[in-house]
């Protein structure tokens, strides 16, 4: 079928890396063309099914009522179109940055990204939570050697510190939580309405839930964030897609899974469990967009602000309304958007003028104006300024939250919102409007290369798009929550 | 505890002693030799022990008896002691040589390569090694 | 209780398939010898090994689904004459053996020519079949003395096996010694064990010794029994703190020896005490005194804990393995003294899943040992990117010991976390998964020796022989075939798991008083 064609494709990535790898433009058409190739099986996918499919396709069955099998359901789909799409973006940028900086060892890291696209597919399409298990720790091993590609002693560490953690995670407390429910429930697949109602103590859900919300450590909710900032020493292809999409989307998309087909939003929301799920999430917003403020390096601001927009996707989880379920599941497609455009546009600074922190960037606004441009309409976006996309998705949790009884939630949103414009829009202030002292030496600075712009503006303009789109995601997105907000 | 009673049960008490003699050699003597002679002492305690269980009250050895035309005269009422302890003892009684000249063939060659048979003077050596070693690696750290 | 006396001829081929298990290999030690001819050696011991497996591979689809094969050796009937059983429990543990020992022989070609003095190698060889034969003698046979003997047998070949290493490094002499006091202390322990259950029944075959305890309940002799034989085979299994000379026999013995041993001596040993544990002492004995939860449990944790963190502070690739062992035999005795089904399969599950792990790694340590000699950790770092089919298999294996998804470690692992959570002890499956973190780092840091550290070595290290690479390759296979299609190990597992838990005397069929 053609899900597993999709899941598959990325492999045969792998396989042009290794035997193309002395040919350099060769091997990266190839790699080019699987992903088109494989976005183009998404979207099949996506006509075919219209985001729901009832019976599952099982592979094999590992242990009892445990197999590996795969179903297509909206949210898993729209990660999918999302991943699969960006991946492609991010190829052509990943070829500008990787020659622009001249860095060794492309080819083995081109495959690593191949593996880690499958692994993305894998969790997208996944029937039952073993298998989005699996598929989770292979995103985690695949994505190891690509935050320690440059190999000097920073980046060995700061991938220990992403794997131990990652790693750690998911063995302590994911595994445990998955064991658990098996022996609860007998199996673990995903069902509407959740499968441990009735099956499990109300007092112990919210013990269940937090080994959930925990082990799914991709989710950087905090205090276990502390991978994403250290995961910044990978090259920024790898920022980008893993880091702004892949991985972390992973993460919350695992997260929204869990509360949605494991627990059911209905059993969540009565039985209160996710209360201090709630206040956790709100805290982690604030904090790391505090947190955010506080970073002159780029990257890190960046990586802190994606900390940040995942907990909406937890509280949106937490809230267990329907409303806040879709805006969550919006919410990745609106973030992945907006993030990979700043991811980008930090990248193509690097490789322009060799500068990592936001202090040094006075003026450069002049001599890189589309990429300042591009980070401009990216920041409104993740912002939540219309006509942006990211407004809907957050528009959608406000209304979420209204819908329960924790006003003090929807403060929280707008004290981010805030926070977002402080630590977001100085940045583009800074390059448009203050002179950087430099000065004739500046005028020589160009654009960064066409490769590392251009998808970038291709990310922004559907940020723009997306508000218009908006909707149809919304419909798109209405089975989840049982056809009706 | 009467005196029948320790009388009684003597061979019991003979295998506790000498297994813990044979266990006490074992690990308090340092020379690898007495180690072995130690573990013998402890094998034979077992030995010991396996046999006396077999033995029955009144009873004889256990062969059938023959009468004077050399054929076996079955149907008597005899008591014999039980023949199964000594077989499973004779097997020991092998396992334990072979154990034992392993043992010293081992020891031949400590001497060989180590030019003692002490264990602490061995101990001594290995630690040598042992620090060479992290020696080296130092060196490779730095 | 009058038992009678049956007279038995073995005629089928299925009927005589254990005793073929036993004569082969033992035949073909003094074979070697006959020989004398070090190609014909292995070929011999090939053969033979290959052979074994070929019965225990049928052995094992026969009983996966239950039943018992028993053969009476010279025809006299048991409980007087010595008997060999075979169920699922046994089958399995006679596959792994044979497996391992199988794909360690071509492997060990290459191996012993460089770390064995050449003047050996038939002997090396001979000491292998015999070794292999005890084993696979201790695993198949119903009677308890019979059980002593070959674990003798296995033992002494076993001990000069580690002493051969002397050619590399003369501590594999000292390290021999050690093992020979300790593992005969172990073996007479457990003799002496013996000896007073049959003083207290009168029998040596397993099945009469588990209706007799049964019939008397307990008594003075009869614990007294228990207990030497549960510290005997502790010893040979390595529990902690009996565990003193794993490490240093497996770091300095010869690797293809390692690559044996690690997989196959603890495992054997293990197997016996489950077979007394449960077959002989259930269910008057050991569930009713909570003997093992106070006893085994906390030593298990023991071991797995403080192993593991041992390990992390190695700097020798196969001493830090040895630990890692160490630390994974005590998963063996958790799932163990959890008394459940899931437990017990999770047990027997992980015997061959731990096995395969750890030949592969110690087979990728014998292929490092080949090409730079130590494999003290300055000496491999930076190996992954010369020898890189070496390393990736050698990863493999490490993401199995961690119990990564899609490697045969994660079947058992969760199998053991789901035993622990179905009795609600759910402080045993948190200790579990911490443990596996601790696993975690010292598997990482030997990761990161082989890929991330820039090596110092310059020169001519190339990538491993064909004849090493190939078996290592089948093993590393196995290891993500049985990650995935795992029916093979866990039918006959669960069948095994519920043989040994519910009938008193542990078999299925009782074939003493029957007519066959």
């Amino acid at each position: 079928m053609t899900i597993i064609l999709s899941i598959l494709m990325p492999l045969l990535g792998i396989f042009g890396n290794i035997f193309l790898r002395r040919h350099k433009n060769l091997r990266d058409t190839f790699t080019f063309l699987v992903s088109v190739l494989t976005f183009s099986a998404v979207f099949v996918v996506f006509l075919l099914t219209g985001g729901i499919q009832q019976q599952e396709l099982s592979i094999l069955t590992v242990l009892p009522n445990l197999d590996i099998a795969f179903k297509v359901e909206p949210i898993g789909l729209l990660f999918a179109l999302v991943a699969s799409g960006l991946w492609m973006l991010t190829h052509l940028y990943g070829i500008g940055y990787m020659r622009g900086t001249n860095e060794d060892r492309q080819s083995q890291f081109f495959a690593f990204f191949c593996v880690a696209i499958f692994a993305v597919m894998g969790i997208c399409f996944a029937a039952n939570m073993f298998t989005l298990f699996i598929f989770y720790e292979i995103l985690t091993l695949s994505t190891y050697p690509l935050v320690a590609h440059k190999g000097d002693a920073k980046s060995v560490s700061g991938a220990r510190v992403y794997l131990g953690m990652l790693l750690g995670t998911s063995i302590v407390f994911l595994l445990t939580a998955l064991i658990w429910t098996y022996v609860l429930v007998g199996h673990l697949d995903f069902m509407p309405g959740g499968i441990l109602k009735e099956k499990i103590e109300v007092g112990l859900l919210p013990l269940l839930l937090g080994l959930y919300a925990f082990g799914i450590g991709k989710a950087a909710l905090m205090p276990l964030h502390r991978w994403l900032p250290a995961a910044m020493v990978a090259p920024t292809p790898v920022s980008a897609l893993l880091h702004a999409v892949a991985v972390v989307k992973a993460g919350v998309f695992t997260i929204l899974k869990v509360g949605v087909y494991i627990f059911g939003l209905d059993f969540l929301a009565e039985s209160g469990a996710s209360q201090w799920l709630i206040w956790l999430a709100a805290i982690s917003i604030i904090l790391a967009s505090i947190f955010a403020l506080m970073q002159d390096n780029l990257k890190k601001r960046l990586a802190y602000s994606t900390v940040s927009q995942l907990s909406y996707i937890t509280l949106a989880m937490a809230l267990a309304t329907p409303m806040a379920a879709v805006g969550g599941g919006m919410h990745i497609a609106m973030h992945a958007f907006g993030k990979i455009a700043l991811f980008m546009c930090a990248g193509a600074i690097y490789v322009a003028t060799k500068k990592t922190e936001i202090s040094d960037m006075s003026g450069l606004g002049k001599t890189m104006p589309i990429t300042f441009t591009i980070f401009a309409i990216a920041s409104f976006s993740i912002i939540g300024l219309p006509p942006f996309g990211g407004s809907w998705s957050k528009f959608l949790l406000f209304m979420g939250a209204i819908k329960t009884e924790y006003f003090v939630i929807i403060l929280v949103l707008m004290i981010s919102s805030l926070l977002n414009v402080a630590y977001l829009l100085p940045i583009v202030g800074r390059g448009f409007f203050i002179n950087s002292g430099e000065g004739k030496e500046v005028n020589s600075i160009k654009e960064a290369p066409l490769l590392c712009w251009f998808p970038a503006a291709i990310a922004a303009i559907a940020c723009i798009l997306l508000f218009f789109y908006a909707g149809l995601i919304q419909d798109f997105l209405l089975p989840i929550v049982g056809g009706s907000l | 505890m009467t005196w029948e009673f320790i009388l009684g049960h003597i061979n019991y008490w003979l295998f506790i002693i000498l297994m813990l003699i044979g266990l006490y050699i074992v690990i308090a003597k340092g020379n690898l030799l007495k180690k072995i002679v130690g573990l013998n002492i402890f094998q034979v305690s077992v030995f010991m022990m396996y046999i006396s269980i077999g033995k029955v009250i009144g009873g004889t050895a256990p062969i059938l008896p023959y009468d004077n035309t050399g054929h076996v005269k079955y149907g008597l009422d005899v008591i014999y002691s039980n023949p199964l302890p000594h077989v499973l003892i004779l097997t020991a009684i092998v396992v334990g040589v072979a154990t034992t000249s392993l043992g010293l063939a081992l020891i031949v060659r400590i001497r060989e390569e180590y030019g003692t048979i002490e264990e602490d003077e061995i101990l001594g050596a290995e630690t040598l090694i042992a620090e060479k070693e992290n020696e080296d690696r130092e060196a490779w750290l730095a | 209780m009058a038992i009678e006396q049956l007279n038995h001829v073995a005629l089928t081929l299925e009927e005589q398939l254990p005793i073929w298990l036993i004569v082969i290999p033992f035949v073909a030690a003094p074979l070697i010898l006959l020989f004398g001819s070090k190609g014909l050696a292995w070929v011999v011991s090939f053969l033979a090994t290959a052979f074994s497996l070929a019965i225990s591979v049928i052995l094992v689809l026969t009983l996966k689904d239950g039943g018992v094969i028993s053969y009476q050796i010279g025809g006299w009937a048991p409980p007087i004459g010595i008997e060999y059983r075979i169920d699922a429990t046994n089958a399995l543990i006679l596959m792994l053996i044979s497996l391992i020992a199988t794909a360690a022989l071509p492997y060990a070609y290459r191996s012993v020519n460089s770390e064995i003095n050449p003047k050996h190698h038939t002997l090396f060889y001979a000491s292998y079949m015999l070794c292999f034969t005890g084993l696979m003698g201790i695993v198949v046979t119903g009677d308890a003395f019979n059980i002593f003997v070959f674990l003798e047998i296995s033992s002494l070949a076993t001990y000069i096996l580690v002493a051969m290493g002397a050619y590399k490094d003369k501590r594999a002499l000292t390290a021999a010694y050690d093992y020979l006091i300790l593992g005969t202390i172990g073996a007479t322990f457990f003799v002496i064990g013996i000896g007073f259950l049959y003083m207290a029944t009168g029998t040596l075959n397993l099945l009469d010794l588990a209706e007799r305890i049964s019939d008397q309940g307990l008594n003075r002799t009869i614990r007294a029994g228990f207990g030497f034989i549960v510290i005997g085979l502790g010893l040979k299994i390595a529990i902690m703190p009996l565990h003193l000379w794993l490490p240093r026999a497996y770091t300095f013995a010869p690797s293809a020896v390692t690559v044996f041993l690690s997989a196959t001596a603890t495992k054997a040993s293990i197997y016996v005490l489950l077979r007394f544990l449960f077959s002989i002492y259930h269910p008057t004995f050991a569930f009713d005194e909570n003997i093992i939860l106070i006893i085994f449990m906390p030593l298990a944790i023991a071991s797995m804990f403080l192993a593991s963190i041992v390990a992390i502070f190695q700097t020798n690739l196969k001493r830090m393995l040895a630990y890692s062992s160490i630390g994974q035999i005590g998963y063996l005795l958790l799932g163990a003294s959890l008394m459940n089904q899931l437990g017990l399969t999770a047990t027997l599950v992980h015997m061959f899943n731990h096995g395969i792990t750890k030949a592969l790694l110690f087979m990728g340590a014998g292929i490092f040992a080949l090409k730079v000699g130590k494999v003290s950790y300055e000496n491999i770092a930076g190996l992954g990117k010369i020898m890189p089919f070496t390393a990736a298999a050698v990863v493999i294996g490490c993401l199995s010991l961690i119990g990564i998804p899609g490697t045969a470690g994660f079947i058992s692992k969760w199998i053991l976390v789901q035993g622990a959570l179905a009795n609600g002890w759910w402080h045993i499956a948190l200790l579990i998964v911490l443990s596996s973190l601790l696993s975690v780092i010292y598997v990482w840091r030997l990761i990161e020796i082989l890929y991330v550290v820039p090596t110092k070595k310059v020169g001519t290290i190339t990538e491993a022989p064909i004849s090493m690479l190939a078996p290592m390759w089948i093993v590393a296979f196995a290891c993500l075939f049985f990650g995935v299609f795992t029916d093979f190990i866990l039918d006959p597992a669960q069948t095994a798991a519920q043989n040994l838990l519910s009938l008193p005397g542990g078999g299925i069929e009782n074939t003493l008083g029957d007519g066959s």
